[in-house]
């Protein structure tokens, strides 16, 4: 148990320091860009007077080392500060919007991950079968096909054709649980195809790895049952692949559903992101990346830890 | 002017519209009887000009952003102009036929020399909280945007007020720099909306205004929810219980929101399909003529284009027609090298149309000295959708007048800040302006910062200051009429086309049969001009 504890505490380390990493990449590249939020906003529309009347009210005529030192002072009380674009609080415009997409990312894992490793596990018990491969190159061609393609297909399917489903899944504040899980169906079915398919392979091919091992072959000649088989002695085995392909996959599902929120206008992280970037907003582009260095550093830690408990040589290392 | 003038002008043109329509269809088809016998609801096209009070307007709009605000001064796309214009009134509207009509102001006068312009306040007028419009409300929210402090992006609209201020507890008097007889077109931008004073200060972080919606709900370049304001000042508008505004930015999913029946009406409809929905018998294309124009700015301080035979030369070797039904789609009109748009009052008609000519192109190659051009043209579709395809046929057709244009697609990121007034051939887009003084004023006076051709005619600008003072409207018809000669002759701009915008309705709500002619969706105003039908 200790190896574990100590394992986290150095990958929480190596995860601020990872934060911090980016933090300073994200403002530097940023800077790198042509304009700034003055010309960003006023567009056209900007004339030198008005340019440095923004600039020094938003503080942009302060060196950039000066404005970076400002920010992770303010970051470390706790304050993610002003959005340099309307002046609100940057975390009242994170909260809502994190909480948008962790719910749709919930609501995909919570689809495609039992599904994946259902799938994953069939595939391997009948591997080889017409089944197996007609599994195979559906999932293959749902991973092939672009997010917005599958988007539109669905769309145009079920909302303009059969009119079943609303095409947009934007929320009304007031909205009933029976509203949100009717809207999320589009976007949710468009993401599980997308992420289905490498956990399910990835799943087939640990299985089918360990059931080729003389341990099965023991298992199954004592006459165990096929599930008991699969449940009790091959899948935790191969847990550790698995999870970090579940891992990766939950990762996409927060940080890169952009496209998804674009085509059904769904205002998650992504969406803000963009905006920001487009308007040079720099402390929402900072805490928004911010956000989603962290969601991967936690989720591959999260593997990582799993896939050691999982295994007994490592869980209790010899000396 | 008095109180009638404000009771929509458009519902007697739109009615006899709309009887005309009626009437040639059924003459056409013998529909009339027939469908009186069928019992089919004859009075459905009828009871399209009389508005129907109830129901919720939903829209799904392009140009929302999450980095929108309350401030008006920072407003710069079509969801904040919509939305806010349903919770603000201005001093001055304008009315669908283009005029300058009496809103928060009752009405106006000037002094002869149009220098000081003093409108007196409606009485009787409240805020959504209650409290009655007074002077300081005027003159705080019009201050919001001048000083030199001010970032907001009306500021060079006003650059020529020197002062604002109350005269009596009526009137606000606007003191300009010098004449300007179009000044009641300057107070009616959308950006100057009158909001409440707090401590000398317009407050606008509130939302609150004095127009037929109370602000529920603002989710920036997500949603924003109105509700009916029942005390509204106004009669014969704001018919619609409740309005409710999503932003989408993609075009696609606008156009499955309208056919999906989620919204009621979008804005800048792909014209690459435009033609499918139209087939759609549930929705009406909704086409605001001249309500933009498309530029190649030339700067006419650069080496490559000093001369303006070279300039000439390029304007012969652009075929206009060919942009027009390949770019818009046939949704726009043709432009004549200056910036006056179809249908504009002043504009000059007996100015002949230029046509794409090779061979004039070679005579003015010939008289600059030269056989054949070389130029660089950087394009990006940040100017407009298509801005690239239109270069790149641009390109083509001028190869006939032996002009080599290299067609450099630019990222549309930064454009504006970075390559367009920078660069010797760029494009560029202009929104039309209601009044000539302005278009010409912001984009082709010497030393305006959006002079984008860097264009100095001392002819021109002589004239551009006459005509501003000018109150006698025929003497400024012919300083407007010449100054587009000029500017077609000598300008470095070339300005092929005027593009519509071009929105879409269901037929679940309707409209008086016209809208205003200018910007989008009815002069940004149709939730409180439109009802359900």
């Amino acid at each position: 148990m200790n190896s574990i504890l100590k394992l986290l505490s150095q990958r929480l380390a190596l995860g601020l320091l990872s934060l911090f990493a980016v933090s300073v990449i994200i403002f530097l590249a940023v800077g790198l860009l042509p304009g700034d939020i003055a010309q960003a906003m006023l567009g056209q529309s900007a004339t030198p007077e008005t340019l440095a009347a923004f600039r020094a009210q938003l503080g942009l005529d302060q060196p950039p080392f000066w404005r970076f030192v400002h920010w992770i002072g303010h970051l470390l009380r706790g304050d993610l500060g002003t959005s340099l674009a309307n002046q609100r609080p940057i975390a009242e415009l994170v909260g809502g919007r994190l909480g948008n997409t962790l719910c749709l990312a919930g609501l995909a894992a919570l689809v495609s991950v039992p599904l994946a490793l259902l799938l994953g596990m069939l595939a391997a018990l009948y591997r080889n079968s017409w089944f197996d491969r007609l599994l195979n190159s559906a999932a293959l061609s749902a991973v092939s096909f672009p997010e917005f393609f599958v988007a539109y297909l669905l769309i145009l399917l079920f909302s303009v054709k059969l009119g079943w489903l609303p095409s947009l899944s934007n929320l009304p504040p007031d909205a009933s649980f029976g509203m949100l899980l009717e809207r999320s169906v589009l976007p949710v079915a468009t993401l599980s195809l997308v992420v289905v398919a490498q956990m399910m392979r990835m799943t087939r091919a640990a299985l089918i790895n360990l059931l080729a091992s003389p341990y099965i072959e023991m298992a199954r000649l004592k006459g165990i049952s096929q599930g008991r088989i699969i449940f009790r002695h091959a899948l935790p085995n191969a847990l550790a692949p698995i999870v970090n392909v579940v891992a990766l996959n939950l990762a996409y599902l927060v940080v890169g559903v952009v496209v998804v929120e674009v085509v059904f206008v769904y205002p998650g992280l992504g969406q803000l992101l963009v905006d920001s970037v487009a308007k040079r907003d720099i402390p929402v582009v900072q805490a928004c990346s911010l956000i989603f260095a962290a969601t991967y550093i936690v989720l591959n830690t999260l593997a990582d830890v799993l896939s050691i408990a999982s295994n007994p040589r490592l869980m209790h290392p010899k000396g | 002017m008095s109180d009638n003038n404000n009771k929509i002008p458009q519902l007697s043109h739109g009615l006899s519209l709309e009887r005309r329509d009626f009437l040639k269809l059924g003459a056409v088809a013998g529909l009339a009887g027939a469908a009186v016998s069928m019992g089919f609801p004859l009075s459905a096209w009828a009871a399209d000009a009389t508005p129907k009070p109830g129901g919720t307007l939903r829209l799904g709009l392009a140009g929302g952003s999450t980095s929108d605000s309350y401030d008006p001064g920072s407003w710069s796309d079509t969801f904040t102009f919509v939305g806010f214009s349903a919770i603000y009134n201005t001093l001055v509207e304008i009315a669908v036929d283009g005029s300058a009509i009496p809103e928060l102001a009752e009405s106006w006068e000037s002094s002869p020399d149009a220098r000081i312009w003093t409108f007196k306040l409606r009485q009787g007028v409240q805020f959504h909280n209650g409290k009655p419009l007074a002077v300081e409300d005027v003159v705080a929210s019009i201050q919001h945007h001048l000083g030199e402090k001010s970032t907001s992006a009306a500021k060079t609209v006003l650059g020529e007020v020197v002062a604002v201020r109350a005269a009596g507890n009526d009137s606000v008097a606007f003191e300009l720099h010098s004449g300007n007889a179009d000044f009641p077109y300057v107070v009616a931008d959308y950006h100057l909306v009158i909001m409440p004073a707090k401590d000398g200060l317009a407050d606008w972080r509130a939302g609150v205004g004095t127009s037929g919606y109370r602000l529920k709900s603002f989710e920036p370049g997500v949603r924003m929810a109105l509700e009916r304001n029942p005390g509204y000042w106004k009669t014969g508008r704001a018919h619609f219980d409740a309005a409710e505004l999503l932003a989408i930015s993609d075009g696609a999913a606008r156009v499955n929101a309208l056919i999906t029946g989620q919204v009621d009406v979008i804005n800048k409809v792909d014209l690459k399909t435009v033609g499918l929905l139209k087939r759609n018998p549930n929705m009406v294309i909704e086409e605001t003529k001249g309500a933009q124009q498309y530029t190649f700015p030339m700067l006419c301080d650069s080496d490559a284009f000093k001369n303006n035979d070279i300039r000439m030369a390029m304007k012969h070797g652009i075929d206009r027609e060919v942009l027009l039904a390949s770019v818009l789609k046939g949704y726009g009109a043709v432009g004549n090298d200056h910036p006056i748009q179809p249908g504009s009052r002043f504009l000059n008609t007996q100015l002949p149309q230029r046509k794409y000519d090779p061979e004039q192109a070679k005579f003015y190659l010939r008289k600059a000295g030269v056989d054949s051009l070389k130029v660089r043209l950087q394009a990006s579709d940040a100017a407009y959708s298509g801005a690239v395809d239109a270069s790149v046929l641009f390109k083509e057709q001028a190869r006939a007048a032996g002009i080599d244009i290299d067609v450099v697609r630019e990222p549309a990121d930064g454009f504006f800040s970075n390559v367009w007034n920078k660069q010797p051939f760029t494009t560029s887009f202009w929104y039309s302006s209601l009044t000539a003084d302005r278009m010409f004023s912001i984009g082709y006076a010497k030393g305006a910062a959006w002079n984008e051709s860097h264009w100095d005619n001392p002819r021109f600008n002589v004239l551009l200051n006459q005509a501003r003072g000018e109150l006698n409207d025929p003497l400024r018809r012919e300083m407007y009429n010449e100054m587009q000669a000029i500017c077609r002759d000598d300008c470095g701009a070339i300005i092929p086309l005027f593009a519509s915008s071009v929105a879409a309705r269901s037929t679940r709500v309707a409209h008086g049969g016209l809208t205003a002619p200018y910007g989008e969706l009815d002069g940004l105003r149709l939730i409180e001009r439109w009802w359900q039908a």
